[in-house]
């Protein structure tokens, strides 16, 4: 009996194993793809490597979000700022969202979220659609955080969806307050310096 | 002739979500898509092939008291590998059905077939009733995401049918997949009876 269950168990063991060998490396690939592909999407063309030459920047609230530095030549062209919220409607809400150096919105992308399918879900769309104040996309940030009308703020909040909104605008809010504690012009040799650190 | 006795047994007359009514939580869980519902069913169609022939093979070594344990950990393995391959070759499938992936290894549809039919019979007729039941599975999945998502959002396999603005919310939220299951089952049932 024991010696049956520990015979099947040893097998298993062994074939997850191997397969676990066989698919590392295409997890691992496919992780990186799709940061690589939605880094590329919310910011200029550059010829750097961003995922090299990541670092962390710590938001106004303390905790720390990670920042790719698009570069052209030597010219910083923009930042891509990874973001979390934990402000979401049922669990955490995670962004990417690009700025150029004078910190106007250029493009953003949902990268998880688990918000209501139909109601929360549609902010990959809503924020960058052309319909009343909806679209944040060009806006510079400032000082003053976005917030939704309801908050008195000036951006539509997603019909049956303000919650998701406010998370997903408090989301660009924590990745502009990273990327503004940052010195952008010299980010070069700071990114060196904070990347060796870790 | 009787293996496709045994895979048209699983896909009409016991089919598992609309006739024996087993696995609803992936059923409701992962239908908001027509394509969402397909990929859970062919996911849970692999799974269970291969754990009616693993189990009707080593049906002879496994004694009955471990059973069960036994069976687990063949099914446990073989959703792992599923999920691990997902996760490698297409990680956008992976990343909307998410839990559900690990979650097959408690759907009672695999272990009630392992303990129905792979620990009774040869391996061959196993393999097809895994595959019968599977594919009655993958159908029933399809057909409730793609009325979901036709009335939620009026896309069928994302493709725009008609605007979105005629869809009802309702469809692709939980309470719709009660209804729609509802109504589905309530027509195979008037299909089955004539």
């Amino acid at each position: 009996m024991f010696l049956s269950l520990t015979g099947i168990c040893l097998v298993s063991g062994g074939i997850l194993s191997g397969v676990n060998m066989l698919t590392a490396a295409p997890i691992e690939e496919a992780k990186a793809k799709t940061l690589e592909t939605a880094i590329r999407n919310v910011v200029p063309e550059f010829d750097n490597s961003p995922t090299k030459e990541v670092y962390m920047a710590a938001t106004s609230e303390g905790d720390s979000l990670k920042i790719y530095p698009a570069k052209k030549g030597d010219e910083m062209i923009g930042v891509a700022v990874e973001s979390i919220t934990k402000k979401g409607f049922s669990g955490e809400i995670k962004i990417i969202v690009g700025f150029d150096t004078d910190g106007k919105i250029l493009n953003y992308s949902v990268l998880q979220h688990a918000e209501t399918p139909g109601l929360g879900s549609k902010m990959q769309e809503w924020f960058r659609t052309d319909r009343n104040k909806q679209n944040i996309i060009g806006r510079t940030m400032s000082k003053e955080p976005l917030k939704v009308v309801k908050d008195g703020g000036d951006v539509d909040a997603i019909t049956a969806a303000t919650i998701s909104s406010r998370a997903f605008l408090d989301a660009i809010n924590r990745a502009y307050s990273a990327f503004s504690q940052t010195d952008v012009t010299s980010g070069a040799t700071a990114t060196n310096k904070e990347g060796g650190n870790k | 002739m009787n293996n496709l006795k045994v895979i048209l047994n699983g896909l009409i007359k016991e089919n598992p979500t609309f006739v024996l009514l087993l696995g609803m939580c992936p059923t409701l869980g992962t239908t908001s898509s027509a394509l969402n519902g397909m990929s859970m069913g062919l996911a849970t169609t692999f799974v269970l092939i291969c754990s009616n022939v693993a189990i009707s093979s080593l049906k002879n070594i496994i004694p009955d008291m471990v059973r069960i344990p036994a069976y687990i950990v063949v099914i446990a393995t073989f959703v792992t590998v599923v999920q691990m391959c997902m996760e490698a070759y297409v990680p956008a499938l992976y990343a909307s059905l998410g839990l559900f992936i690990p979650l097959i290894v408690v759907n009672c549809i695999v272990l009630g077939r392992a303990e129905a039919f792979a620990a009774k019979n040869k391996i061959i007729p196993s393999l097809f009733d895994g595959l019968g039941i599977g594919l009655g599975f993958t159908v029933a999945l399809t057909l409730l995401g793609a009325v979901r998502e036709l009335l939620g959002t009026g896309k069928l396999f994302s493709i725009g049918l008609i605007p979105e603005e005629y869809g009802s919310l309702i469809f692709v939220l939980a309470p719709g997949a009660f209804i729609v299951l509802g109504y589905l089952i309530a027509i195979v049932n008037k299909i089955r009876k004539v």
